[in-house]
């Protein structure tokens, strides 16, 4: 067991206080875990993104309801009632900027949070459910983003839920008429439709809240086994941790409204800039757009997809690409967890950041040729990464020397920056 | 190893930053269709506002022009009033809207009959067809798209190679330019030409250098020699380029009505943010004064 056992160091002071608290410790429970809770004294902005993500979360589901009171999910008006939102309700283009901003927002910090649990081994024992829990949660937002996509019911919703839904019918290759079943069973019918659509309407309202559980099962896996750190290591005596609040909390509150400088740059000022022009040509299935293109977030994905000659092979791959994550606490054979202590892996960690990145652009070509090329060599790198550099290089790897604890380690860099004026 | 790292980090964003610098070739690397030209637009970046002034000869081309077979149909006759856009006196919007060629239809008079009527104020800016049907039978088979959201739904690519693209991102994120959509419509607009000798044109179609394949069904709208003149007092010379100019700025704000009012709110977020967030760094770096990290 890593993290410091801690007490609560909670204390009604009221008489109403003292009742509850015999009754049902709530604020006792909370003041343990959002006030006392150990929290390692090194860690870096990269560790806001946690509290940044909470926030998007929430932020999503409140625009989310109140855009739901104006949006009718059917074929026939689900384009003008967004048009409507956007003109004619008070603040409406706000909140749909908001939300739709939200999701890319959303996707983005999850990205730095997984890259951040990838560089520092955050995934190694004894956090591996609290690992396992978060792909889960990536999975559900992406189910959760794909069929909010669909609602504006325009050209790239359409096509982008006609390729995406069709993906399911190469399992006809495995078992004759598999697939088709499952596909008109996803569709309620024989194509995309309006019927789609409200399904999809009803499992975007849905999954949210799911998402919010799992989340608290991330949250509580997280208290239990504590915080990692830049180091990787624990918190072993007392002087390693301080105070959740007003410690990580104030960092956590600076972060995030960095942070929000981002987004609302982006709703207020770029809102259409990570969206397709073509959402705004409402859905016609007699018209194929000349590129279907899904959201920048899932484009690494795409082209992973697209780069496997065999239709169920891509999309075996494109799967597997987010199921292998499930496999890292396991995959990585390395003694020390932060990849700042190794001076080999270091390099394929970047090497894999490029790599996602490159496959996300390729995914915004058309599969031709040299990016179909491309697109393979990177595809195969991805995988690579986690199946043959993780276990290898974390074999043969020496590891610089690592520090003996949290203090040791912050009391060394910072007698380095003495010759400076102290200031802390 | 504290050495080594900042030097690195130095020496990949100097690699980084001038591979651009490489390539100028590499840029000739452009798919189809012709390079969009960035226009100066009023509207454009995030300090971007509409012109009014320019909104209302945009309108008056839309009117003598673009009416005759397109409609406006998201737009209603009030937003040609509202603040933010053309902001025409409401007399004359009124006057406008009952003296619209084109009449409202599929309502039922007290017996139950359809009857057709003038638009009033809450009603849309309807075109001349009443259904896409009609449109197309009149059109030779092609469909005059509605314009409420044409800037929008178009898009015009920055052409260039794969090392240069992130950093004309960045500098577009950087600015907040989204004004892709206006820059395409002004080149086609303006786009009209001779086709080349060996291009086999298509009955009825007419060559266009920004459309994508450079046949287009829409007749060019606008020449050089027949264009609309604007009202001597405006001070502005009617042209085929101001035309085009204007009638895009006009659908721009037909697409997107309160861009005025999202930046202006948006100036006072950002200045807002920004101090909370210098605020709540000064309150973090107090706090954690009080230990060694």
């Amino acid at each position: 067991m890593s993290g410091l056992p801690h007490e609560s160091t909670y204390e009604p002071t009221t008489a109403v206080g003292k009742w509850l608290d015999a009754r049902l410790p709530i604020f006792r429970m909370l003041h343990a875990q959002a006030v006392d809770f150990p929290t390692p004294r090194n860690l870096n902005y990269w560790w806001t993104f946690g509290g940044i993500l909470t926030f998007m979360l929430v932020a999503q589901i409140v625009t989310g309801v109140v855009l739901a009171m104006h949006y009718q999910p059917s074929a026939e008006a689900a384009f003008d009632s967004i048009e409507a939102i956007r003109r004619d309700v008070n603040f409406g283009w706000l909140l749909r900027n908001l939300h739709a901003v939200g999701a890319s927002m959303f996707f983005l910090a999850a990205y730095v949070h997984i890259f951040r649990g990838l560089y520092y081994g955050s995934y190694k024992a004894p956090r591996e459910v609290l690992w396992i829990l978060g792909v889960l949660i990536f999975l559900v937002m992406m189910a959760t983003a794909f069929m909010g996509y669909s609602l504006p019911w325009g050209q790239m919703s359409l096509w982008g839920v006609t390729v995406i839904t069709n993906l399911f019918s190469s399992l006809d290759s495995i078992w004759k008429g598999l697939g088709t079943t499952i596909v008109e069973w996803l569709w309620g019918g024989f194509s995309v439709s309006g019927v789609t659509l409200n399904r999809f309407y009803a499992l975007h309202y849905l999954l949210p809240f799911v998402l919010a559980a799992v989340v608290g099962l991330h949250l509580w896996a997280l208290h239990v086994v504590g915080q990692n750190s830049p180091t990787g290591l624990d918190i072993k005596t007392s002087s390693d941790a301080v105070p959740f609040t007003p410690y990580a909390t104030s960092k956590d509150a600076a972060g995030l409204f960095a942070f929000l400088l981002l987004f609302c740059w982006f709703a207020f000022f770029l809102p259409d800039y990570l969206g397709h022009a073509d959402n705004y040509t409402p859905a016609n299935p007699m018209v194929t757009p000349p590129h279907i293109v899904p959201e920048w977030y899932f484009l690494p994905f795409y082209a992973i997809l697209r780069a496997i000659p065999s239709k169920l092979g891509g999309v075996i791959a494109m799967f597997s690409a987010i199921a292998v994550l499930l496999f890292v606490p396991w995959l990585d054979t390395s003694r020390v967890r932060s990849t700042k202590y190794r001076p080999v892996y270091r390099w394929f960690f970047w090497l894999f950041a490029f790599t996602c990145l490159a496959l996300g652009w390729l995914g915004s070509k058309p599969a031709e040729a040299e990016y179909v090329f491309w697109a393979r060599v990177f595809t195969f790198y991805y995988f690579a990464h986690f199946l043959i550099v993780m276990p290898l290089v974390g074999w043969f790897e020496t590891p610089l020397k690592v520090p003996g604890s949290i203090t040791e380690a912050v009391l060394a860099k910072n007698k380095g920056a003495k010759l400076a004026p102290a200031k802390s | 190893m504290k050495l080594v790292q900042p030097r690195w980090r130095i020496a990949a964003l100097a690699l980084v930053g001038a591979l651009p610098l490489l390539g100028g070739a590499a840029q000739a690397e452009s798919g189809h269709g012709a390079a969009i030209e960035r226009q100066d637009w009023t509207f454009g970046g995030f300090t971007g506002q509409y012109d009014q002034a320019q909104l209302q000869r945009g309108f008056q081309v839309f009117q003598q022009v673009c009416s005759a077979c397109h409609s406006l149909k998201r737009v209603k006759f009030r937003n040609l009033v509202q603040p933010g856009g053309p902001q025409f006196p409401e007399e004359s919007v009124k006057a406008l809207a009952k003296a619209w060629p084109y009449q409202i239809s599929g309502e039922l008079d007290d017996q139950g009959n359809p009857i057709d009527r003038l638009p009033g104020l809450p009603d849309p800016i309807i075109g001349p067809y009443k259904n896409d049907v009609q449109a197309r039978a009149a059109q030779n088979g092609a469909l005059p798209p509605d314009l409420s959201l044409i800037v929008k739904a178009r898009s015009a690519e920055q052409p260039s190679a794969w090392y240069n693209q992130w950093l004309l991102m960045l500098r577009d994120i950087a600015i907040g330019y989204q004004e892709g959509g206006a820059d395409y419509l002004y080149a086609l607009l303006t786009g009209y030409h001779e086709p080349p000798a060996d291009m086999h044109m298509q009955d009825g179609m007419n060559y266009n250098v920004a459309f994508p394949g450079h046949q287009l069904a829409m007749p060019p709208p606008l020449s050089k020699d027949a264009f609309v003149d604007y009202q001597p007092e405006s001070g502005v010379k009617g042209s085929l380029d101001q035309n085009a100019r204007d009638v895009t700025a006009f659908l721009a704000w037909a697409s997107d009505p309160t861009l005025d009012g999202r930046k202006r709110l948006g100036w006072q977020v950002m200045l807002y943010l920004l101090i909370t967030t210098v605020l709540l760094f000064l309150v973090k770096k107090k706090i954690w004064s009080r230990v060694e990290h």
